[in-house]
């Protein structure tokens, strides 16, 4: 029996999954929704009412790029108005001045522009657009606005070099907040995995590197960084733990634990045409699975650190141990985990036939472009 | 970071408490949000820009006569200063 869930904190909209962008590490599923199935302006609205009643307080606006809804501003009045705290994750591409007026004008709450890199150049490999001096024009209008800004740069192998660069554009602009989210590796990014992961020097001399940022703008700007969970000795608490925290609407009003759901088989996902919120978060057979502990295995099953990482993601124990009710394989107590090393050692050791030690220069076949799989732009 | 008593605090952009109407009484803010009660509520509804952080103090050790004056305003201090650090504050410089 499981227990009775508290309230979701925060719903995470995928208002679309159109997009200018094609990042080759996107959190959406490999395969996206088209157009003529993402809900109507009145389905959200109704989603938004539901959510606030069920305790909600924020709603984070993503996609896709969600600014391709023609009716960005309406949702946005729809949420404040019953009370939740507005995010905006977008690319900021389909803006211009006088449409960001019009966001905020509309009750947003918090602009988060993602960045590929502090130079157009890997931000145009990474996205397959060229985008990045429009963000930084984006960055110049947010100066005249009262709201909060975060940064999000996507860390991966290719960028993680620039990350004094990347510190330096989120001193010059008016952001509070910057993340430095290493690549999670579900979808897009378990496919292009072999060229994104850093290698452990990279990711040491990086995490030296934020700590003092930390330090150095503590009360000036927050910056947050994820490190890739292959390196971690824990897994993450993902979400929060499944069905706990968060709820995910897809842009054809599928409800789901996470981003990633999808991919675990035999979980059905209810719509929200044909269910409350509440009668999905508290009922349907998707949230219920991996909620509580009665579900885990061992070492998980009796372990101390259950009720802190509720024993890791289960989208990655599937990807990894292809059994998503198993310990998540990144856990340095899971019986899997020899499969997340052998990865860290090709990434690591790549000079065939030679371990070389993790000291060594990057191997040369990291420098070149690799051959990336794009997300391209639904229909 | 140490708070300037002449300072007056307000909530930083992308920082607002939800509505009165909502209970508990909560401040949202990027990413995050604090369920506030009693003490906490009281300092972070003074947090508007007018009152000095001196101000803010005079004004709970009122509140919290029963409460050991000094340990009112150590309290004060060090939950602006966690505000502060979560971005969640700007401090108006004394003087302007």
């Amino acid at each position: 029996m499981n227990e009775m869930p508290s309230n979701p904190l925060a719903l995470i909209a995928e208002l679309t999954h159109r997009c200018p962008l094609h990042c080759v590490y996107c959190s959406n599923p490999l395969e996206l929704q088209d157009r003529n199935t993402e809900l109507s302006f009145e389905d959200w609205s109704r989603v938004f009412q539901e959510a606030a009643a069920l305790g909600v307080l924020q709603a984070d606006f993503t996609g896709g790029e969600p600014l391709t809804r023609p009716d960005i501003l309406d949702l946005i009045r729809a949420a404040r108005a019953v009370g939740l705290y507005v995010n905006l994750i977008t690319s900021g591409l389909p803006l211009d001045e006088s449409r960001l007026d019009a966001l905020v004008q509309a009750g947003l709450d918090h602009f988060q522009l993602s960045f590929q890199g502090a130079r157009e150049e890997i931000a145009q490999e990474i996205s397959g657009t060229k985008a990045h001096s429009q963000k930084l024009r984006v960055l110049e209008w947010l100066k005249r606005h009262r709201l909060a800004v975060t940064l999000n740069f996507v860390i991966h192998r290719r960028n993680i070099e620039q990350l004094p660069e990347m510190l330096a554009l989120a001193e010059s602009s008016s952001a509070s907040r910057v993340e430095f989210a290493n690549v999670q590796y579900y979808g897009w990014a378990f496919a292009n995995r072999g060229s994104l992961l850093p290698t452990r020097e990279q990711l040491t001399q990086s995490i030296d590197f934020l700590k003092k940022a930390q330090e150095r703008l503590a009360g000036k700007i927050k910056v947050e960084y994820v490190v890739p969970d292959y390196y971690a000795k824990y897994p993450k608490p993902c979400m929060g733990g499944w069905g706990r925290k968060l709820m995910l609407i897809t842009p054809n009003g599928d409800a789901l634990p996470c981003h990633a759901a999808r991919i675990i088989p035999g979980l059905t996902f209810e719509n929200v045409k044909n269910h409350s919120l509440r009668e999905i978060w508290e009922c349907s057979d998707a949230f219920q699975k991996f909620r509580g502990e009665a579900w885990m295995q061992e070492p998980c099953k009796t372990c101390d650190r259950r009720a802190l990482d509720f024993g890791g993601c289960r989208c990655q124990a599937f990807l990894l141990a292809s059994d998503a009710a198993a310990t998540d394989p990144v856990c340095s107590l899971a019986p899997q985990r020899s499969k997340v090393d052998a990865i860290l050692n090709e990434i690591n050791f790549a000079e065939a036939g030679t371990a070389a030690p993790s000291t060594a220069p990057i191997p040369a076949q990291h420098l070149t472009k690799p051959a990336w799989l794009y997300r391209p732009n639904p229909s | 970071m140490s708070v300037d008593l002449d300072s007056r605090p307000r909530l930083a952009p992308g920082c607002r408490m939800n509505e009165k109407t909502q209970q508990p009484r909560t401040l949202l803010m990027p990413e995050r949000a604090l369920r506030l009660n009693g003490p906490s509520l009281e300092i972070v509804e003074r947090c508007d820009g007018k009152h000095t952080v001196r101000q803010i103090v005079a004004e709970l050790q009122q509140l919290y006569s029963k409460a050991e004056p000094t340990k009112v305003e150590q309290d004060i201090l060090g939950y602006l200063a966690l505000l502060q650090k979560e971005r969640a504050l700007d401090f108006e410089p004394a003087g302007t």
